[in-house]
């Protein structure tokens, strides 16, 4: 049996860290696209009116405004949903935001297939691909409620532009209270010896499930969180893969230019060992969060089964 | 000499002290109506030979826009060439961002770089980019993706509210530019958040990138458009300074909406075969060109 974890949602704890970081940081405003109810940012809007801007959904015209408020001295955190937030003002974001190198943080939820029954259209799943495409971007992928707090924190002191991505439904907590976030270092959730599983997001937790079952095999599987994709710890993912041998890339989102294909380029680069992905394939349906995961293979038993070809792949 | 700095060398240092002098004296000065109409005859050679030197660029629009910038950074705007991040400084944003040449004539006259560099334009190593960006002292916005400045302008209207400061922020579109969405959005906007500190001015030359405006995009009724988008709208002759200065003290004054300035211009302005050529557009002149335009702008 795996372990039984408490759930919690991230885009809830982004509108309470928002709230609580207020005071600390007199230059943050929040930026919406009429869904601020949906991204918890609705706490600060009825809290802060004054530092809150709505601009309808008109995703080009918020992030222009939020890179015109950071050229000012501003801190904006724009949120909206990560197909909004990233593939609609994609060039907004490159010729504004990431050549002109603002402060703009940008925090969307609603990534990946636990978005659900709005179906493939409401699926975030080639975020990450295309925000790690931008030069100057810092990019988070938090694994659960815990480290969502910290990263929100993280972004609103670090200078430059930052995109954390959220979930819409709630989430396996794996952090205890006490865990400290360190931007750009990967952090090892459990140590094993025969493979590493390098998982972002929510698939942190479904592998360390998937270690549970692999241990119950009598394989060792280190886990490593893998929260910061950009830049990302390359000395950690070569470390790990030098010492088990044999790797798995572990990710809800598109197989292409994700987690996966950075963990390769990493990989092939300085220390080839096999590679395998656990990644979306393609485009999904409506359904309920659970489902999908299951039906797209974003499971512990998946997790496992790339584990051992892996390891089976050892020369 | 084509292709090389050599021109921009004799020049400079032919008129070096001149432009020290303005330089030191661009924060807080107005220029007289026949000093900037002085200033437009000599930065009209500087845009051609800025772009016959690169070999490339966008003489049309640079000509077009040429006397609503000298309006601005030699009268009406409060900026200081020698503090280019002076937190109290009006913002000036140029959203047609390939009309570079003619907004670094304008900026190295106001004293922002020396005159010199702009025959390093689009060269290696350069720090004067094909398309504005804020490397270059005085710009505050990369551009070159059209529609962006609007809301980028907006944005810094927004800031100056929150900071309580007074400045006003200035955004030049071109009339093509109007195509874009966001543009839109960011008229829609400005209204709805009151960025009454907001002036755009729409550069209506009537010639975009392929062809006139009206063959590509028909942009007619432009000033019913703005004012049913909730702005203050004056439409006037954009090469008159005369009345490019009345208006933009105009929009300082009693202001319960952004301003939209919709300036008449023409593209290509005082090299006669350019004047309303969409041939002209983004196009660098060939040594023919270049010598005959010189001679027309003498």
């Amino acid at each position: 049996m795996v372990a039984q974890r408490k759930m919690a949602s991230t885009r809830q704890t982004y509108g309470e860290t928002l709230i609580e970081i207020a005071d600390s940081y007199p230059d943050i405003v929040v930026l919406g696209g009429d869904l601020n109810v949906s991204v918890f940012t609705h706490l600060w809007r009825d809290k802060y009116p004054e530092r809150f801007f709505d601009f309808g959904p008109a995703e080009q015209n918020l992030i222009g405004v939020g890179a015109g408020m950071a050229a000012s001295g501003k801190t904006p955190f724009v949120s909206t949903f990560s197909v909004f937030g990233v593939g609609r003002p994609f060039d907004q974001l490159r010729v504004l935001v990431s050549q002109g190198n603002l402060n703009v943080k940008l925090v969307c939820t609603h990534a990946g297939i636990l978005t659900g029954e709005d179906g493939m259209s409401a699926h975030g799943i080639e975020d990450l691909s295309l925000i790690c495409s931008l030069p100057s971007f810092t990019v988070v992928s938090p694994a659960d409620s815990v480290e969502t707090v910290q990263a929100v924190k993280t972004a609103a002191g670090t200078d430059g532009p930052f995109y954390i991505r959220l979930s819409r439904a709630a989430t396996p907590v794996v952090h205890d209270e006490d865990y400290r976030f360190e931007l750009g270092k990967a952090e090892q959730v459990r140590d094993g010896s025969d493979v590493t599983i390098f998982a972002t997001g929510v698939m942190v937790s479904v592998s360390l499930d998937a270690a549970e079952l692999l241990e119950q095999e009598g394989v060792q599987a280190r886990v490593i969180n893998i929260h910061t994709l950009k830049p990302v710890d390359e000395g950690a993912i070569v470390a790990a893969a030098g010492e088990t041998g044999a790797v798995v890339s572990a990710e809800e989102h598109y197989f292409h230019g994700g987690l996966g294909s950075i963990v390769a380029q990493v990989v092939g680069q300085n220390v080839p060992v096999p590679v395998e992905m656990v990644a979306l394939q393609g485009y999904s349906e409506s359904a309920r969060a659970e489902e999908l995961m299951i039906k797209c293979g974003l499971t512990a038993d998946k997790v496992k089964e790339a584990a051992l070809k892996a390891i089976s792949r050892k020369p | 000499m084509a292709g090389t700095g050599q021109d921009f060398k004799t020049c400079w240092e032919l008129i070096v002290t001149d432009m020290m002098g303005s330089a030191a004296s661009t924060k807080g000065q107005k220029h007289s109506i026949p000093e900037m109409q002085a200033i437009a005859r000599e930065l009209r050679r500087d845009i051609i030979q800025t772009i016959y030197t690169a070999g490339s660029g966008h003489p049309g629009g640079s000509l077009s826009e040429l006397e609503i910038l000298i309006a601005l950074y030699f009268h009406v705007m409060n900026h200081d060439a020698a503090n280019p991040r002076w937190p109290d400084r009006d913002r000036f944003i140029l959203s047609k961002g390939h009309a570079s040449p003619g907004f670094y004539a304008v900026l190295a006259k106001a004293g922002y770089f020396p005159r010199e560099e702009l025959a390093t334009y689009r060269q290696l190593n350069s720090r004067i980019q094909g398309h504005a960006h804020p490397m270059t002292p005085g710009v505050e916005m990369n551009s070159g993706s059209l529609g962006m400045g609007l809301s980028f302008a907006l944005g810094c209207a927004l800031a100056a509210r929150l900071d309580g400061k007074k400045y006003n922020v200035y955004a030049l579109l071109g009339d093509g530019e109007c195509d874009e969405g966001e543009i839109w959005e960011a008229a829609m906007s400005a209204a709805h958040h009151n960025a009454t500190n907001l002036v755009a001015i729409v550069d209506r030359n009537r010639i975009q990138n392929d062809r006139f405006t009206d063959d590509v995009m028909r942009l007619e009724p432009l000033r019913r458009k703005w004012q049913d988008f909730g702005w203050r709208v004056y439409e006037i002759d954009g090469h008159s300074l005369d009345e490019l200065v009345a208006t933009l003290e105009k929009a300082r004054r009693g202001r319960t909406k952004p301003t939209a300035i919709i300036a008449n211009t023409v593209k290509g302005k005082g090299v006669s075969f350019m004047e309303n050529n969409p041939g002209f557009h983004g196009r660098a002149p060939n040594a023919e060109e270049f010598a005959k335009a010189m001679e027309e702008l003498a």
